[in-house]
């Protein structure tokens, strides 16, 4: 085990696979020359050369679908995108050719390719640059959609979605990359797509979530924990396909859930979460599935105002204690 | 790896098993093919066999309870071996300790006395707190809602006493308490939930077998037009035929034959002859079935209902096989242990009620069978005999028609038949 910021361990992932199989390589805005917008490729260059850590012009459209072709024909690419709100050009790549042509060519292609990059608010970026798009792709048959929450998720998922033989958008967050945590060093630290973790085990409340604004879960659950409530949290680590079977299996635990999720609170993950509940767990809840989400609004500039447009501590404390019935 | 035992399915038509006894306690060894348990599916009371060794680490259900196909019973492992996995599988909430204790610090609950009833009449209350309440086998309208407008929740229900009958209760809709706003709820005193003084009842949980009969003989009624056709056989020769027959049955240590076995035997017969009314209309296949084989069903009485055991080719057996197997799966009847193979695959039943005195009945076809004859008592009656008053002895016959399938015409010929051969029964013998 060693300590390693987010960004380091991102860039093991990516290292350990590129040494592992040759048929690895790296393109994006930055990444080669500049070490990358957020230094998780640097040294990257170096080691591997300018063939296999390609830096492209601004043309999200041209460089993915350069990565959707390199793919078909047997190399595994990394697209880095300097944040998943530039992917909206490179939508129609991801969306018509990455995900479908496995199925439109009756298995005759598979797509083994890595979309990835930083996602949701991150301080000052204005309206443009603060989305969060886990909905956006999981709507869709063929992709998955992974959305991470710590340095040792980072790397033991990155190196399964690199080896993964369909395409997978990797959710990370400009906010985390410099968050420390411990990580394996082994090379075959692989963690399974699909598999959700139990962040916090509690018995009172179930709160589920998944990236960055875990971290705002956690403190509070560590608020809810004073006052004499503990909540147990589910990291989802995959948003498609997502392991609802761990859900549910808290839920008959606790009877309660609380889901959160920094995005728009219309058709979203926490929708989705929520119906399942219901669904298939109906008899065993105690109270309505409550979701705590991003304000229905387009992101703010203002510090402050971002402060008060993504999940607070006090709105997921307040709805955790609604749904158990606490005052 | 602990296992999990499952409720099997015992029968075709069965959809859930009846714990009738454990025959093993918790933490006792057992082996393949032991027997652990009796369960009562809708028609018998069967062994509950093992198919593995291990010990019996967990019973998960009471004596009484029932769950359906593939329902979890217990668990078998090793000593001290944690199945908590299974359980989790399974959906059963593991150790789920009694006092889920709420932190001290929130306000007690705010207890109304009675639940509040929404303006529509509907008790509010969580999904789980109805769950619990069912199984707990309270009502709703006992229990007090600490909820947001008075929603019962887990909560309430957890310190709910269990009462011994589950009683039903209709929600009470006390005009007084709709009022539009739910702020301020009036201290007024509630009903309590005890027992109306005089006019109780006593409830009987619905039996597998009993739901099976409903379910069957509904359907029966319901979707075969029933049409009926009487006549009265002249039981004289049957009578003395049948005291001959039992002289030499006994002198040859066979059965005794009993009139109902005279009418199996005659029905079966004329059967052979008729075999529109040994058939089936079996809509879903678009086809009428016409059986090869005759197999007679026997309507029989037991303590919970009713079951119909088979006399298989009934048309090829002599009078005293008939009796013999008769008797023998009467008694199983009675017993309980009838297995699915004794009671499937019937092409035409008889039901008696004679031994109750019953003159005349009509009965209720049993599917998918196209007919069923209902017999009553042999009654001495005045019949006019050569312009003459006579005694003579006459039992009703009652043929119940599925009409999809036996026409007016068509019953009318089999019944006249069976008659024919009550009425002569040496013809039985040709």
């Amino acid at each position: 085990m060693a300590v390693l910021q987010l960004r380091e361990a991102l860039r093991a992932a990516m290292w350990e696979e590129m040494e592992r199989d040759p048929n690895v390589f790296l393109i994006g805005e930055e990444v080669a020359e500049y070490n990358g917008a957020y230094k998780v490729s640097q040294g990257m260059l170096d080691h591997f050369g300018a063939k296999r850590v390609i830096d492209s012009p601004i043309s999200e459209t041209g460089f993915s679908g350069l990565g959707v072709g390199a793919a078909m024909m047997g190399l595994r690419p990394i697209i880095e995108f300097m944040t998943w709100n530039f992917s909206m050009v490179a939508a129609d790549q991801i969306l018509s050719n990455a995900a479908r042509i496995r199925y439109m060519s009756g298995g005759q292609y598979s797509i083994p390719i890595v979309f990835r990059g930083p996602n949701g608010s991150a301080g000052q970026l204005g309206a443009t640059h603060s989305n969060s798009f886990e909905f956006f792709y999981a709507n869709v048959p063929g992709l998955k959609v992974v959305s991470i929450s710590n340095p040792d998720d980072a790397k033991g998922l990155l190196k399964s979605a690199i080896r993964d033989e369909d395409p997978v958008l990797f959710m990370e967050s400009e906010v985390m990359y410099g968050m420390k945590g411990e990580v394996s060093d082994h090379p075959e630290y692989l963690i399974p797509i699909g598999k959700a973790r139990v962040g916090r085990e509690g018995k009172h409340v179930t709160i589920v979530t998944w990236n960055k604004v875990y971290w705002t879960v956690m403190a509070a659950a560590e608020e809810l924990a004073k006052i004499g409530y503990e909540a147990e949290v589910i990291d989802l680590r995959t948003i498609r396909p997502m392991d609802i079977p761990a859900v549910l299996q808290s839920i008959r635990k606790t009877n309660r859930c609380v889901v959160v999720d920094e995005s728009n609170p219309l058709a979203s993950i926490a929708s989705e979460v929520a119906y399942r509940i219901q669904a298939e767990a109906f008899d065993h809840l105690d109270a309505p599935v409550l979701r705590v989400t991003n304000k229905d609004v387009p992101a703010p500039y203002a510090k402050n105002l971002i402060e008060l447009w993504v999940p607070t501590v006090d709105e997921i404390v307040k709805a955790c204690k609604a749904v158990m019935y606490a005052n | 790896m602990a296992i999990a035992v499952e409720m099997p399915k015992m029968s075709d038509t069965m959809e859930e098993g009846l714990l009738v006894a454990w025959l093993v306690d918790e933490g006792a060894k057992v082996k393949s093919g032991d027997v652990v348990a009796q369960v009562e599916t809708d028609k018998a009371t069967m062994d509950l066999e093992v198919y593995d060794d291990g010990v019996l680490l967990k019973r998960l259900i009471g004596e009484g309870e029932s769950v359906p196909i593939g329902g979890l019973i217990a668990i078998l492992g090793k000593e001290n071996e944690d199945f908590s996995a299974i359980l989790a599988k399974y959906g059963k909430a593991e150790g789920a300790s009694p006092e889920v204790a709420m932190p001290v610090e929130s306000a007690p609950p705010v207890l109304v006395p009675g639940p509040v009833v929404g303006e529509d009449g509907r008790i509010k209350a969580s999904p789980l707190a109805r769950k619990m309440a069912e199984e707990k086998g309270v009502s709703l309208s006992g229990i007090a809602g600490s909820g947001p407008e008075g929603r019962i929740v887990k909560r309430d229900v957890e310190n709910v006493e269990p009462v011994a009958i589950p009683v039903v209760v209709p929600a009470p809709i006390p005009a007084s308490v709709s009022a539009p706003k739910p702020t301020p709820v009036a201290p007024t005193p509630a009903p309590k939930p005890t027992m109306a003084i005089g006019g109780g009842h006593k409830s009987l949980k619905i039996t597998p077998m009993r739901r099976t009969i409903a379910r069957r003989l509904a359907e029966s009624k319901f979707t075969a037009p029933h049409f009926y056709l009487q006549v009265e056989a002249d039981m004289e020769r049957a009578i003395a035929f049948r005291s001959e027959m039992n002289k030499l049955a006994e002198s040859r240590k066979l059965s005794k034959i009993s009139f109902n076995d005279l009418v199996t035997k005659a029905c079966a017969v004329a059967l052979r002859n008729h075999p529109m009314v040994n058939a089936s209309y079996l809509e879903s296949e678009g086809e009428i079935r016409l059986y090869d084989h005759v197999h007679v069903a026997i309507a029989v009485a037991v303590d919970e209902g009713l079951v119909t055991p088979v006399i298989r080719n009934a048309d090829q057996k002599g009078l005293s096989q008939i009796a013999a197997e008769t008797q023998e799966l009467a008694g199983r009847a009675r017993a309980r242990t009838l297995e699915p193979a004794d009671w499937e695959g019937s092409t035409f039943t008889t039901s008696n009620l004679g031994m109750f005195g019953i003159e005349r009945f009509t009965a209720i076809i049993n599917p998918p069978n196209a007919a069923i004859l209902a017999i009553g008592t042999i009654r001495d009656v005045p019949v006019v005999k050569d312009s003459a008053i006579v005694p003579g002895k006459r039992m009703a016959l009652s043929l119940s028609c599925d009409h999809r399938v036996v026409d007016g015409a068509v019953g009318a010929a089999f019944l006249s038949e069976v008659k024919q051969y009550l009425e002569e029964p040496n013809l039985l013998l040709l």
